[in-house]
């Protein structure tokens, strides 16, 4: 119409690159508070071990909130159902674990994951419906009845595999560390951290890539719009549930195998850190959940070492000062 | 005659505890623009989110191409055939032009005969073709939540004031947009400005205070200025 200005400018997306300053920055201050390069290189790596694991359970939880502002407490739920099914499924593979072969060990650990993932997807779905879609768009509603499944569940973990605390020991390819020069590097953390990356990978080629993908970005910043082309939003929405849950399953699964040790309770203790971690990052921004991800683990891990008195309360404090700066989180999805 | 494509009877639409439509009685006859005008606050945005079921009426019939579509889920109305242009515009800013429109285009790749008609009086689209919509001015939300409704054929387009808030010039060539696009599907379109309204539409409802209070030829309501003063408010030459 009347755009016939300028020689066709090739306008690409903008990008905005300050949040990816800030891991930077508080890498390099905790470097120098830190003084030890080798502590610090094994600090690290075990905050992106950690972040990981820790996006991985929280890009379900941002997309659902984000697609239909359902507050769900109880995807605390699924990471430790994910733990406990792979407990289950580890056991007869003993010898597989225990086995001097890492394809064997790694074969082992895939099927407890797969095996975490369908249970925890088939859970997903089945929280979803009777749970979740009773109270669509009643905040305190969800955040109660989720919070009334968390419990059940516990309770039920509790029943069927008793209550007392369970151990899940890493196969033998994946212990200890690999150096190098005199920097060790544990090899469970850097699994973790690929795991991690992959999932980041697929879920990102997933959103910008396909239909399905773009049909969550579109829906998430307005579903009603989404519908009025002529999509179920509310199809779109269950599926991401169970993609959701079953993301937790495995990051129960990673989690647990990370700290070896593990009761019910272990979904509770992580769900805080993803709660803070998908409100640093933006509600519904996966981006931002990763991105949070890091930030947390890393602020969590350089204080444990600097000052752990304050290792709890630095999660907060980095929310209250990332909200500050950016309210909405760090990659702020536009809303209706 | 023959039947009319849309009909509402006696529609009523509440929010929350207002009642905003009050028995809406008016048709889209098939081909040719309607224009739905009225006074800010008369309830024209409630009547298309009504018939696009983005609100449920609580009283009356919605009948489009023969089918009853009250209370029908938004998603198969728009399957139905109808696309929809809110007020808001409701890009997806976070999306590029081109994203836009592969999810507009539901039933398979965007056919590119099609994308080329579009970019023919909506420049701006190809320009910005791989930009998200973001980044567009208001103008250009305007024209690609419009090219989001005619990237594929519907039957039915209900586009809530398109020339909200848009420069002059960029009116003019939405004019020639629009008669064009009429020649393919019929159009319900709710105005205020009433130049433009006059110059697109066949014929016209118009609302106040949740009822229908005329209808009949647009030609007929551009050539009586006592009725569009009683009905709108507004002498024309005011309007503007
Ligand atoms: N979500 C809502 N909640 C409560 N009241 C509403 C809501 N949406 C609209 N209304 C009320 O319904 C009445 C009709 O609103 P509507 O938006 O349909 O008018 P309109 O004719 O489109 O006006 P405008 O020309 O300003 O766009 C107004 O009094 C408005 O305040
Ligand atoms: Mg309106």
């Amino acid at each position: 119409m009347t755009d016939q200005a300028a020689p066709a400018p090739l306008i690409g997306p903008k990008r905005d690159l300050a949040p990816l300053l800030l891991p930077l920055a508080i890498a390099g201050f905790a470097f120098l508070l830190i003084g030890s390069p080798t502590t610090w290189l094994t600090l690290t790596l075990a905050a992106l071990a950690m972040g990981m694991m820790v996006f991985v359970i929280a890009s379900g939880l941002t997309l659902i909130f984000g697609l239909m502002d359902v507050i769900n407490f109880g995807h605390g739920a699924f990471i430790a159902i994910g733990a406990y099914l792979a407990m289950a499924v580890l056991g007869p593979l003993a010898p597989w674990m225990q086995a001097d072969s890492l394809t064997l060990n790694l074969a082992a650990l895939f099927l407890a994951i797969i095996a975490a993932m369908l249970g925890t997807g088939v859970l997903g779905y089945a929280f979803e419906r009777v749970l979740v879609r009773p109270v669509y768009g009643q905040h305190l509603k969800q955040i109660l009845i989720t919070m009334g499944g968390l419990i059940v569940v516990e309770q039920l973990l509790h029943v069927i595999f008793g209550g007392d605390q369970k151990t899940m020991a890493l196969p033998t390819a994946l212990r200890g560390a690999v150096l190098i020069g005199n920097v060790a590097l544990e090899k469970y953390r850097l699994l973790a951290v690929a795991v991690g990356l992959l999932v980041f990978l697929v879920m990102q080629l997933t959103l910008n890539r396909t239909r399905i993908g773009l049909l969550i970005r579109a829906g998430v910043e307005n579903a009603e719009m989404v519908e009025a082309l002529g999509y179920r939003i509310r199809r779109l929405f269950v599926g991401v549930f169970i993609a959701g849950s079953a993301l937790a399953g495995l990051g129960g699964v990673l989690w647990a195998l990370y700290r070896e040790t593990f009761t019910a309770a272990i979904g509770g203790d992580v769900v805080v850190l993803v709660f803070i971690v998908i409100i640093i990052g933006g509600l519904g921004s996966v981006g931002g959940c990763f991105l949070g991800a890091i930030l947390v683990a890393m602020m969590a891990n350089y204080t444990a070492f600097l000052a752990p008195k304050v290792a709890l309360a630095s999660s907060i404090l980095l929310m209250v000062t990332i909200l500050m700066w950016r309210p909405q989180g760090l990659y702020p999805v536009a809303k209706r | 005659m023959a039947d009319p494509l849309l009909r509402l009877e006696g529609v009523h639409t509440h929010i929350g505890q207002y009642h905003i439509l009050q028995g809406v009685d008016f048709t889209v006859p098939e081909g040719g623009i309607t224009m739905l005008l009225g006074r800010n606050g008369a309830g024209k945005t409630t009547a298309l989110r009504t018939i696009m079921g983005l609100w449920r009426p609580s009283r009356g019939a919605i009948t489009f191409d023969g089918r009853a579509i009250g209370g029908v889920a938004t998603p198969d109305i728009a399957l139905a055939g109808i696309a929809y242009v809110p007020e808001t515009m409701a890009v997806f800013s976070d999306l590029t032009v081109e994203e836009n429109l592969i999810l507009a285009a539901r039933s398979g790749p965007i056919d590119p005969r099609r994308r080329d008609w579009i970019f023919s009086f909506f420049p701006a689209m190809q320009r910005f073709w791989h930009a998200p919509a973001g980044v567009l001015s208001g103008g250009q939300k305007q024209m690609l939540a419009i090219s989001r409704a005619i990237i594929e054929k519907r039957r039915l387009i209900l586009i809530d004031e398109p020339t909200k808030g848009l420069a002059p010039a960029i009116i003019e060539g939405m004019i020639s947009a629009f008669r064009e696009l009429k020649h393919e599907a019929t159009i319900l379109m709710v105005e205020q400005n009433f130049r433009f309204a006059a110059a697109l539409g066949d014929t016209v409802a118009v609302m106040d205070d949740g009822h229908i209070v005329h209808r009949g030829k647009m030609a007929d309501l551009a050539a009586d200025e006592k009725l569009q003063t009683r009905l709108l408010g507004l002498a024309l030459d005011q309007h503007q």
